[in-house]
């Protein structure tokens, strides 16, 4: 049985089920409100959930039981010099000390909790960033998505912000520099491209049996980074395109990675119509197409940054994202073939296994 | 003193109440004093700069208030997410 948990723009659906055959809705909260994110962490049990009320502003909450209660998470606000409040929360991750876990929102910031999501501090090194007032915002404004932990050792950690570029730090998070070099952002004038900190980073997973290894969706280009995210080399070569938002690597498997192209970022759909996911199992030297079972006709999807995941490793690896549609597609066999596992929900932010 | 009148789930936030009579010569500081009493509300209403949040509506009697919108006794201050949305 799997559980998923799903985050709309109406709220948190609980769905499960079994791999191959449609999921049950077995519960939802926050209805009405805008769930950006959900998650579990391993360590605890606990689910944390990123919900931004369009009236209440930015919030987590916390429970230990996904049916009952929900309690708000306490400290997560800007400073008062700050122009704006917090706007938006965009996601959580477990950190690599007992209790510690990350969340990140915009405007680019970073926030750490060390009692399991309960309370929460702004990490004061980022926000104090220098070039911070020259910053800008992608669409969706400048959210900080992907925060790759370096598995056994907490010092080192990888942020990417939209479209603020990718930032490293090897002492835990209490400085900071750029991890840009080689990314190619064609979506400037090509005088700028060269020294511009306007990079558009769309997602990035570190490769846990190889952490010196990330992998990223850029806005427009599929990257590798061989070194710890220092430079990247693009791998794009292969894909319909080099345009999307969500990425999954398989946890065992350091030359894994899964996209799904959309068509560019003019038309975020997917591409003729077709839903289809590519896969690598050589770090991006080719990708194989995997659509057994998705929509091939008239299926004009867009699929958001936070809406795929996967569960477990190897050939048996479950793979499940949703839409904006309101469909959630999934595999039970690492992506050869696909099912519905749900429709009609609210356009999917997040689609995460518990 | 003003009457803060709220809805869910700002209502469920201040221990169930619809209505509180509360202190403050202005907007801002009636809030400040719902916050007091509810800790809960916090950062509902007003965000971390002490600012009516964007989309949240506030009437004095029947018209519309500010954070520094001036109370009288017996004001009602009505607490109202916006009409807006999808």
């Amino acid at each position: 049985m799997t559980e998923l948990l799903v985050g709309t723009k109406k709220g948190l659906f609980v769905l499960e089920g079994t791999a191959g055959q449609p999921f049950e809705v077995t519960s939802r909260a926050f209805a009405g409100e805008p769930v950006e994110f959900a998650t579990r962490d391993p360590r605890t049990g606990r689910t944390l959930a990123c919900v931004t009320s369009a009236f209440y502003g930015p919030k987590v909450f916390y429970t230990d039981d996904v049916a009952g209660e929900w309690e708000q998470a306490e400290g997560l606000a800007l400073p008062d010099e700050a122009e704006k409040p917090l706007e938006r929360l965009w996601s959580v991750v477990p950190g690599e000390e007992d209790g510690l876990v990350y969340a990140g929102g915009a405007p680019g910031v970073l926030f750490e909790s060390h009692d399991g999501g309960e309370t929460w501090k702004l990490n004061d090194a980022f926000w104090a960033q220098p070039t911070r007032p020259d910053w800008s915002p992608g669409e969706g404004g400048m959210c900080m998505h992907s925060i790759a932990t370096w598995p056994g050792d907490p010092s080192r950690i990888a942020l990417a912000i939209s479209a603020v570029g990718v930032w490293l730090s090897d002492d835990g998070g209490q400085t900071w520099r750029h991890g840009n070099k080689g990314l190619y952002p064609r979506y400037m004038p090509e005088e700028a491209r060269a020294d511009t900190i306007d990079l558009c980073v769309h997602n990035m997973h570190r490769a846990p049996t190889r952490p010196e290894r990330l992998f990223m969706q850029f806005h427009g280009g599929v990257y590798r980074s061989d070194d710890a995210g220092e430079s990247w080399t693009s791998i794009a070569d292969g894909l319909p395109s080099d345009f999307g938002f969500p990425m999954v690597l398989d946890p065992e498997d350091a030359d894994s990675a899964y996209v799904i192209p959309l068509v560019a970022d003019m038309d975020r759909t997917t591409p003729e119509g077709r839903a289809r996911v590519y896969e690598t199992r050589d770090a991006g030297d080719s990708w194989i197409e995997r659509g057994d079972g998705l929509p091939s006709n008239d299926a004009y999807l867009t699929i958001l940054r936070q809406a795929f995941c996967g569960e477990g490793a190897g050939p048996t690896m479950g793979l499940y994202f949703g839409a904006t549609s309101g469909d959630v597609f999934g595999s039970g066999d690492a992506g050869k073939t696909w099912f519905t596992a749900a429709t009609k929900l609210p356009p999917v932010h997040s689609v995460r296994v518990a | 003193m003003a009457f803060v009148r709220l809805r869910a789930p700002l209502s469920e936030l201040a221990g169930g109440r619809r209505e509180l009579e509360l202190d403050g010569a202005t907007v801002a500081e009636v809030l400040q004093a719902l916050e007091r009493e509810h800790p809960d509300v916090k950062g509902w209403i007003l965000d971390e700069r002490g600012a009516i949040r964007e989309h949240i509506n506030v009437f004095v009697n029947k018209e519309y208030g500010r954070e520094e919108t001036a109370l009288r006794p017996g004001d009602r201050v009505h607490i109202l997410p916006a009409i807006s949305g999808g």
